[in-house]
């Protein structure tokens, strides 16, 4: 599942339903989406926004683990990555 | 009541200049005024147990011969989409209940360091993805003008402490119209200034290319004064512009004097026909428009062709990105993590924490963004979606060559009932409609009140909108109706709110 | 696991016509991460930090946190662009590449899509034979790496088998420069070699522009190799693979080869190849399958709404331009005339690695040719047993001041080789290390000539023998008065004074 959320029957056939939104809403777009049209990703025009290469103040491992689920030590933990059968 | 909660920003900044009250006096009385009435309201999720004492600091500096800003002192309330480092931050959600963010969000830090108070944290849909507060999960906030009613969403909790005096200023976020229809179905006002404008460093992202922070209050000028507090260049923010911005409140200290609607262009748009709002919207609105050409104003009909697609090509851009912001909440460094009966893999973890961490709104919307993302959709979805900005861009453009601000109704309806649209996502979709087209484009809008519908008797909020970087526009304009609109009632709208608190 | 079959190389390069095409993922050495302000562990100074110490917000992708570009890791990328020879975008933009993954903060990556910064280049490499060989590069973009993640529980250390992985993000956020190559064609049987040198080319070449510490085994340069087969007069390019993070050229060589031969012989079969990634197995020199191409490889990219374009100014890319070092290969010819060395001595320099070493041997004040003698000699043959790199053992200067001692006849070769061992040994300059251990050669030749008279009773017919014109006999005298010397005796020395007690 490419978003990550285990969904319930109920839920997916719920979804699959709204999924008719999106492809009205595609519908609707497309009728002015015209391929002379630029796209506009971001409002307001700006480019090259840098920050100079200074070291600044970084969190503390203390801060950095406070939200943790879990860690061990300094590092967070996650349960295995690959299932027995893998 | 105290009358301390009754005062503007603006009057209890002037006091405690004066050294008429002290802010944890004040401080105390907006605790009070939350202790009587929130347990109706349910505007805060969190009352921040530090105010008393950030209060007695502000004091403290004031008593010592400190020169302090004018809001130095006053109570404010945080929309929790914005992160703080002495309260809890979680986004109406779940998944991040107990989230304590090591760093405060910019508009936050500023905040702090003017010497306002941080009086609590307020309620919001979830991931600020709704127009009702309904989708907290934390339970739906309640408008003090009718509490079976919405006050509007996603910021519904910022602008409901408002209205209902439990704190004379607050900080929302609005990435399709969240701080402006709450002010409307609230009697309040809100902003949307410019993107990039405010920054955005600490607000939790929902999606990143239509969110802007602002304020929200009881009058333009306390917004103004807020929003030269939080406003202009940050840069944590890449998206932050870098212009020095003018004086927001002084703008609305001109735009009081009346004189700006002598000669100002409003432009009405001929696609938004009255047909599309409720009766007493439609009326309260041309009434605003009345009294405003009165004063010389000339109203000015204008076209924005592509202003319906605009919802469209919101609910493909807003999910598209929602959907790559809310995949940080994995159950590894933060938030819920809810592990599956006899363990599982990362994969397994993470999929059932989101299931049940995330509210069925957000699921909704990650689900569409995902799908709107995948391979062979992107140009068809996201990216037509985005060839609409650049058309609804070319309608302000022209629109704003021939008139200084546009003005519509902020919403379709007044608040409706808690319930009656939470089963059809499409119709609540809706109720953005006039207050998308800003954020597609990026430029500023207000919602102050107009007045009440005849109807119903709840409030109706009028929008103006002005090009991109024209914010103190905004406030000349929003002050100068405002003023007009006050003198008319014979006081503020907020006055004939239903007492809060008591007999209930 | 089932035996893989494979076919003999020769057999293999018979039936099939190898294509290759290579991703080299270079951590630039930039103060800072490529999004954040925390300290660049891929810069020598932070390489040994503590886990999750070099850590900002936005590396752990908190609530709220937000990427800003830096501005050197821009330069680095079109630097590099530069030398490779490539186009520098007039307009390039992030994007995000959005999969799950632990190590990953945001569960994206911020990278670049359809708008790298740099692209349509060659790269000139040379084999070990000096053969050029022109590789064709497509593109060079900008991204960041991701955190790193330990296997536990395993029997392993693998990820196969762990009970559980701990992270530490501190690589999260590291500026990298993914260059990826054209399908390269023509290679044939050198196509190992030229995977080798095309890794050891881009190495030169981030070297020279000293933007990357280019250690191959701390990963500051990864390369990922993919391999095809085409049957001999075939067009159409052949299923490819791609084998990821080979971390030594010596690896990569191997890599090569053993694809090769292995779908070869799956090809030759009547099978086919599965589009995949492979693991390379240093130890066991082959390469396994890793996860299939499925959904997860659908990255749902779209442009990051958090960060702007980047539009390189032409006077900063010309600027750039002209600051760029000599080309590795031009060096080398350079090098190569000015030190007066034949094709193999040179060659011998080159592929061992220590072009570097041996030019600032040289320039610390030596001769071509003793600086040559110590790196590809005693140098190498320590660093060989012991499995490191030369470089990394010695110092250029010290080796110099090695040098100087012999040349001032302080030390023999011998006794140069012990010295060397020492400062090696971490026992200081090799001055100290003579010092200390006693080792300079024994100059006084009262102290010679009394151990000569000494082996001369011993063996009173030698005497004879060298009077009787046999000179050769002294070599006996020789080597007891070394030995009773201890070895800090120089040998013709000491044949000179019994010659002259013969004489006499
Ligand atoms: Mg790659
Ligand atoms: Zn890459």
């Amino acid at each position: 599942m490419l978003a990550r959320i285990q969904l319930s029957d109920d839920e997916v056939t719920q979804l699959t339903g709204q999924l008719d939104a999106i492809v009205d809403n595609i519908a609707k777009v497309s009728e002015v989406a015209t391929p002379d049209v630029a796209a506009t990703s971001h409002p307001i025009a700006m480019h090259n926004v840098f920050r100079e290469d200074v070291v600044g103040q970084t969190l503390t491992t203390a801060q950095a683990l406070q939200n943790a689920p879990d860690a061990d030590g300094d590092r967070f933990r996650v349960t295995a990555i690959l299932g027995e059968e893998q | 009541m105290s009358e301390i909660i009754r005062w503007t920003a603006a009057e209890l900044g002037a006091k405690l200049a004066a050294g008429e009250v002290s802010s944890v006096e004040a401080t105390q009385a907006h605790l009070d005024r939350i202790a009587a009435v929130d347990g109706d309201v349910h505007a805060f999720l969190h009352v921040n147990e530090h105010a008393l004492d950030a209060a007695a600091e502000i004091d403290r500096r004031r008593a010592a011969g400190e020169q302090l800003g004018e809001l130095a002192g006053v109570p404010l309330a945080i929309k929790d989409v914005l992160v703080t480092t002495d309260q809890p931050s979680t986004s109406g959600s779940r998944i991040l209940e107990g989230y304590r963010s090591p760093f405060d969000a910019t508009v936050v830090a500023r905040s702090r360091a003017a010497g306002l108070v941080g009086i609590g944290k307020t309620n919001m849909d979830e991931f600020a993805m709704g127009s009702s507060t309904e989708h907290s999960a934390y339970g739906p906030t309640h408008n003090p003008w009718d509490l079976d009613r919405i006050p509007g969403g996603s910021g519904g909790g910022s602008a409901a402490a408002v209205a209902a005096f439990e704190a004379p200023l607050a900080l929302g976020s609005d990435t399709g119209g969240s701080i402006r229809q709450p002010a409307h179905v609230t009697g309040t006002v809100g902003i949307k200034p410019t993107y990039g404008g405010v920054s955005r460093y600490g607000a939790i992202a929902l999606a990143s290319s239509l969110d802007q922070v602002g304020p929200v209050s009881r009058t333009v000028l306390d917004a103004g004064l807020l929003h030269d507090v939080i406003g202009g260049h940050d840069p944590k923010d890449s998206t932050s512009l870098p212009e020095a911005w003018p004086s927001f409140a002084a703008a609305a200290r001109e735009g009081a004097t009346g004189q700006v609607l002598q000669g100002l262009k409003v432009g009405v748009i001929k696609e938004l026909p009255d047909s599309g709002f409720q009766s007493g919207v439609a009326s309260s609105f041309h009434a605003a428009l009345k009294l405003m050409e009165a004063q010389g104003a000339e109203i000015v009909e204008i076209s924005a062709p592509h202003f319906e697609y605009g919802v469209a090509a919101y609910y493909l851009i807003l999910p598209a990105e929602a959907s790559s912001n809310l995949a940080k909440f994995d159950s590894v460094r933060f938030g819920l993590r809810v592990t599956p009966d006899g363990g599982g893999t990362v994969e397994d973890v993470m999929s059932l924490t989101r299931e049940v961490g995330f509210g069925p709104e957000v699921k909704r919307r990650i689900i569409l963004g995902t799908y709107a993302l995948s391979a062979g959709y992107y140009d068809a979805y996201y990216g037509s979606a985005q060839k609409v900005r650049t058309l609804i861009q070319q309608d302000f453009d022209a629109a704003f060559a021939q008139v200084d601000v546009i003005a519509t109704p902020s919403a379709p309806t007044t608040a409706f009932k808690l319930g009656e649209k939470i089963g059809d996502p499409l119709q609540m979709y809706l109720n953005d409609l006039t207050t998308i087209p800003a954020n597609l484009a990026g430029v500023p809008g207000i919602s102050i009140p107009s007045g009440l519908a005849e109807e119903d008797g709840l409030p109706v909020g009028i929008q103006f909108l002005a090009p991109a970087r024209e914010d103190a526009r905004l406030y000349r304009v929003g002050a100068a109706l405002e003023t007009l609109l006050v003198d008319a009632w014979g006081g503020p709208l907020l006055d004939r709110a239903p007492i809060l608190g008591g007999n209930r | 696991m089932a035996a893989v079959k494979l076919i003999d190389f020769d057999k293999a390069l018979e039936l099939f016509e190898p294509v290759l095409g290579f991703e080299v993922h270079v951590e630039l050495n930039t103060e800072t991460k490529m999004f954040s302000d925390a300290p660049n562990p891929a810069n020598e100074r932070n390489h040994d930090a503590e886990p999750n110490t070099l850590i900002a917000p936005v590396d752990l992708g908190l609530p709220g946190s937000l990427p800003v570009v830096n501005e050197k890791a821009v330069r680095s990328s079109i630097s590099l662009g530069l030398a490779l020879g490539c186009s520098i975008a007039e307009s390039c933009r992030f994007a995000r590449k959005n999969y799950f993954y632990p190590d990953l903060g945001k569960n994206y990556q911020i990278s670049q899509y359809d708008e790298p910064i740099a692209f349509e280049g060659s790269v000139e490499v040379q084999l070990e034979d000096g053969t050029l060989v022109t590789i064709p590069i497509e593109r060079a973009h900008m991204e960041e790496d991701a955190g790193k993640l330990t296997h536990m529980g395993g029997a392993t250390g693998r990820i196969q088998g762990a009970e559980y992985s701990l992270v530490d993000y501190n690589r999260a956020g590291v500026p990298l420069v993914e260059i990826v190559t054209k399908p390269i064609f023509g290679a044939e049987h050198r196509a190992p070699e030229i995977a080798k040198a095309y890794v050891a080319a881009i190495r030169d070449i981030v070297r020279g522009l000293g933007i990357s510490e280019a250690r191959l085994e701390r990963g500051n340069l990864r390369c990922d190799a993919n391999v095809s087969l085409r049957p001999r007069g075939q067009e159409k390019l052949g299923t490819r693979t791609e084998t990821k993070n080979v971390n030594s050229m010596r690896s990569v060589e191997r890599a090569v080869r053993y694809e090769i031969q292995r779908q070869a012989a799956i090809l030759a079969d009547g099978g086919s190849i599965t589009q995949e990634t492979r693991h390379w197995h240093e130890d066991t020199g082959t390469t396994s399958p890793g996860r299939p191409k499925s959904d997860a490889d659908d990255y749902r990219y779209f442009p990051e709404p958090d960060l702007l374009p980047v539009q390189p100014p032409r006077e900063l890319v010309e600027e750039l331009r002209a600051a760029l070092p000599e080309q590795p290969v031009a060096r080398r010819r350079r090098l190569k005339a000015d030190w007066g060395f034949g094709d193999i001595e040179f060659q011998g320099v080159v592929n061992a690695g220590l072009l570097d070493e041996v030019e600032a041997t040289i320039a610390a004040g030596t001769t071509a040719d003793a600086a040559r003698k110590w790196w590809t000699g005693e140098i190498s043959r320590i660093a060989n047993e012991r499995e490191v790199d030369a470089a990394s053992l010695i110092a250029p200067a010290s080796v110099a001041a090695l040098q100087q001692l012999v040349d001032a006849g302080t030390l023999t070769d011998k006794l140069a080789r012990q010295v060397l061992e020492g400062v090696i040994a971490g026992e200081g300059t090799p001055q100290q290390v003579v010092d200390a251990r006693g080792l300079a050669v024994v100059s006084d030749d009262g102290a010679l000539i009394a151990a000569i008279d000494e082996a001369l009773a011993a063996q009173p017919d030698v005497l004879a023998k060298i009077k009787d014109g046999k000179v050769q006999a002294a070599g006996a005298v020789i080597g007891a008065v070394m030995k009773a010397m201890k070895g800090q005796a120089d040998a013709a020395r000491v044949r000179e004074l019994i010659l002259e007690r013969a004489a006499q």
